[in-house]
């Protein structure tokens, strides 16, 4: 398993490729033929590794390679000597956590490649190849962010795909909205990095080190903070700062439905399937860490489960077809981390799996429909497409039947066990989720009926080709940019051309089967991803064990101290399996329960709809308006900041400007009194000096008379005088 | 008997007389002489203590002076010679060009 650096590098030299080259010299064909053929490649060299790591024994599952030395070791010096060396490889970690994910990275990202090969056609040939060159590179760091085997590296892939995603959201950065949503999306994940990089500070200082595994074992030696808030807690809620900021939880959730401003294959990959979730990814991987720390995991569960519940009560009344897909995002990401606030890592990480399939297939399924549309993303103007988009309906019927959770599709696995390990858990979380739950089924179902079902809503079209002819017409597929761009006129509503269906039909597949791998005991199934993914949650316990031999008393402490954890982490939720099946009914009624209602209100009698509207006209605008959380944040941190900055200008133009200014008067003015000086005195001597010459010499010149015996007779004179003197004073 | 002071008195007198040409007369050959007078007052001296004090010397002095003269006088007159084809005059009063 050597090669497994080349599983993010691949992507790289796509990007690398149609960056520097495609840019200026490659055909729409041939960008989008490089960057699909490296991802294809990546794939076949993830499944490859994947495959190889599964003929290995669990305890065995994790392999690292270090590529190369990134930061070489530098000697740490206090006053009392050397204490260490801190250094960074580019080492790269296979195990079940990172091996699923780079299948869902991998596989995912080639069926969105193909798609967008179909979707951007009618870009200009440069754009698409910056397109793909932006998609291969968020692959590429999506891929190392989710193979780094320490913290550095993880964070250069964490800190890339942010940049990807914020080229991404603004790839049509001609328009002002799109802009501002990237620089939105990537201010808002500043501040989760924040909170990222200090949590990564403050292991260093506690652990020495960066790597997960030495972090995983030095963590579970330590004591689990129940009662305190120690370090260990800091550094879980400083992750989970980070966590939020890219997995749009609550505070920072903000920039996940403006992020649907980026090309649709964009918001399915990045800001559905892959890099939202790294932030489950990332408290996955620390999950030694979190379970270390049960007050912040309860935080976790907490916020989780609250931005299930707010996304979807917006993603109620929402109308723009990407927005309530973004909403229902943001609430399935609430979902995972009320896994991981849990303790349910491995339903988490498995949710996240789930989620993956169904989310970018309805995003894909929505990006076909809004190139039905040609660009029109408003659902009140679509309606009983289901006879023009056959495939693009089947397929997304089948994704929203699995993120409602119904049985036997894969979101019932996932999100069942999710709620049955919040149920042991915690009842109150349990009850919100479920809430959540239902309506999950309730907007999507809404979603689907205002797109598929009833009367067509939307714009006429020239019917003189007759409906539905041009299904291998690839129309403009700018989301928001209106119909026709570049060539006649709209033919009406249509299928989209193969590559684009054939994703569709792939990943709806996988939404149905994915969840197979998950089918809990109760049902009589082994849950096998849990099994797998387990040694990723606690390999420092399998490590531990094989270090701690019964010989020095550190050691000795350390293995009783690994065995209490052991105990704990394994302890059953002792639930007899009646309740677990009849949670499971529960959740499958409630399921039921808001689809019917979904139907009754938007197929059935569609105008009920409208009048509950008018009746709960309050709550529905605040619904409408997100609760006025962008306006909040207006009000309050944007303008704070705002002010600051106004402010600190004022200084700067006050103070600073001032004292240049003064500085530049006081030289200015002594200028003026050293140039007087200057004129007056300096000059005044010389002047003087000429002056007293000039007048001196007027009248002692005189004495030269040029006659010869003048000066013989002042000689004589002389001589006679000082004779004289020698004479009388001798 | 004549004593060096007749000799003396003699040189100074003749010197005053050179000096006095020196100082008054305006023509320029007039005043050559005059100079020529004061080396020779000087002559005298030196050949009247040599004399007195036995010792040849002096007279060796007296000599160079008289060779020194000689050769001044060549170049003395050469200046005058040259003075006078430019101003068609010996007069001192008119060779006034070092004036201020």
């Amino acid at each position: 398993m050597r090669y497994i650096w080349l599983i993010p590098v691949l992507p790289g030299i796509g990007a690398a490729i149609n960056g520097l080259v495609g840019i200026r010299y490659f055909s729409r064909r041939t960008a989008g033929l490089v960057a699909c053929a490296m991802m294809t490649l990546a794939l076949g060299v993830s499944a490859f590794a994947f495959w190889q790591m599964l003929g290995l024994p669990s305890e065995a599952r994790a392999f690292d390679v270090v590529v190369a030395q990134w930061i070489p070791s530098i000697p740490l010096q206090t006053s009392n000597g050397v204490i260490g060396a801190f250094q960074v490889p580019w080492g790269f970690r296979l195990d079940p956590l990172s091996g699923m994910m780079i299948l869902i990275v991998t596989g995912i990202g080639t069926m969105i490649h193909v798609y967008s090969t179909a979707y951007m056609a009618e870009e200009p040939r440069a754009g698409v190849a910056r397109f793909f060159c932006y998609l291969n590179l968020f692959c590429f760091f999506m891929l190392m962010l989710v193979l780094g085997s320490s913290f550095p590296v993880m964070f250069v892939g964490w800190e890339g795909v942010g940049l990807c995603s914020y080229l991404l959201i603004g790839y049509w950065y001609e328009k002002k909205s799109a802009s501002d949503a990237g620089k939105k999306a990537f201010i808002t994940n500043r501040v989760g990095d924040w909170g990222f990089i200090l949590g990564i500070f403050l292991i260093y200082m506690t652990f020495g080190t960066l790597d997960f595994r030495a972090i995983q074992n030095a963590a579970a030696a330590m004591p689990v903070e129940t009662m305190h808030f120690g370090v260990l807690s800091f550094i879980c809620l400083l992750l989970f700062v980070g966590a939020t900021g890219k997995s749009a939880q609550i505070p920072l959730y903000v920039w996940l439905p403006d992020a649907m401003e980026g090309p649709t294959p964009v918001s399915a990959l990045i800001h559905a399937a892959t890099m939202v979730t790294a932030g489950v990814y990332m408290l996955g991987r620390n999950a030694v860490l979190f379970s270390h720390a049960p007050q912040v995991m309860t935080i976790v569960a907490i916020v989780g489960v609250l931005t299930a519940l707010m996304a979807a009560t917006i993603g109620l009344v929402q109308y723009d077809i990407k927005r309530v897909l973004a909403y229902s995002t943001v609430s399935q990401l609430g979902y995972m981390f009320t896994a991981m606030g849990v303790g349910a890592f491995s339903a988490g990480a498995f949710h996240l799996m789930t989620h993956a399939f169904f989310k970018a297939l309805l995003f894909l399924g929505s990006g076909s429909v809004i190139h039905a549309m040609g660009g029109e993303q408003d659902m009140r103007r679509m309606g009983g497409l289901k006879k023009y988009l056959p495939v693009t309906f089947v397929t997304m019927m089948l994704g929203t039947l699995a993120i409602a959770g119904i049985f036997p599709f894969s979101g019932f696995f996932s999100k069942d066990e999710i709620l049955f390990r919040a149920f042991v858990a915690n009842k109150a979380v349990w009850a919100l989720a479920v809430v959540a739950a239902f309506m999950t089924a309730f907007y999507m179902f809404r979603l689907m009926a205002m797109t598929f079902f009833g009367g067509y809503r939307g714009p006429a079209w020239e019917s003189a080709h007759g409906h539905g002819a041009h299904d291998h017409d690839a129309h403009a597929a700018h989301d928001a940019h209106g119909a026709g761009h570049g060539h006649g006129a709209w033919h009406g509503p249509h299928e989209s051309p193969s590559p684009m269906t054939l994703p569709l039909q792939v990943l709806a597949i996988g939404a149905c089967v994915a969840g197979f791998v998950g089918i809990p005991a109760a049902l009589g199934g082994g849950n096998a991803i849990e099994k797998f993914l387990e040694p990723s949650f606690t390999p420092a316990a399998v490590q531990l064990k094989l270090d701690a031999t019964p010989g020095g008393t550190a050691e000795g402490a350390r293995s009783v101290r690994l065995q209490a954890y052991e105990a704990a982490e394994h302890e059953e939720p002792h639930v007899s399996r009646g309740v677990e099946l009849g949670l499971m009914g529960f959740s499958l009624v409630v399921a039921v329960c808001g689809i019917m209602l979904a139907r009754k209100l938007y197929v059935t009698k569609p105008q009920l709809s409208d009048e509950l509207a008018d009746r709960w006209a309050g709550a529905h605008r605040v619904l409408s308006n997100k609760y006025y959380v962008d306006e909040l944040y207006d009000a309050t941190v944007i303008s704070g900041t705002f002010a600051a900055g106004r402010s600190l200008w004022a200084v700067d133009r006050n103070v600073v400007d001032g004292v240049v200014n003064g500085s530049g008067w006081v030289t200015i003015i002594s200028a003026w009194f050293s140039g007087l000086t200057d004129r007056t005195v300096v000059d005044g001597v010389v002047n003087l000096v000429g002056r007293v010459c000039e007048e001196g010499s007027f009248w002692f010149r005189r004495v030269q008379t040029g006659l010869v015996q003048n000066y013989a007779m002042l000689m004589l004179f002389g001589i006679f005088a000082f004779v004289s003197i020698y004479l009388f004073m001798r | 008997m004549i004593t060096p002071t007749h000799y003396m008195l003699l040189s100074a007198a003749l010197f005053i007389i050179g000096v006095i040409g020196v100082m008054v007369r305006r023509n320029l050959i007039i005043i050559f002489m005059s100079i020529e007078l004061m080396l020779n007052a000087v002559n005298i001296n030196l050949v009247a203590f040599s004399n007195q004090l036995h010792d040849a010397i002096g007279q060796v002095f007296a000599i160079f002076v008289i060779a020194v003269a000689a050769a001044e006088a060549a170049v003395g007159l050469g200046i005058i010679l040259a003075f006078y084809r430019n101003k068609e005059t010996v007069n001192i009063d008119e060779m006034n060009l070092m004036r201020w």
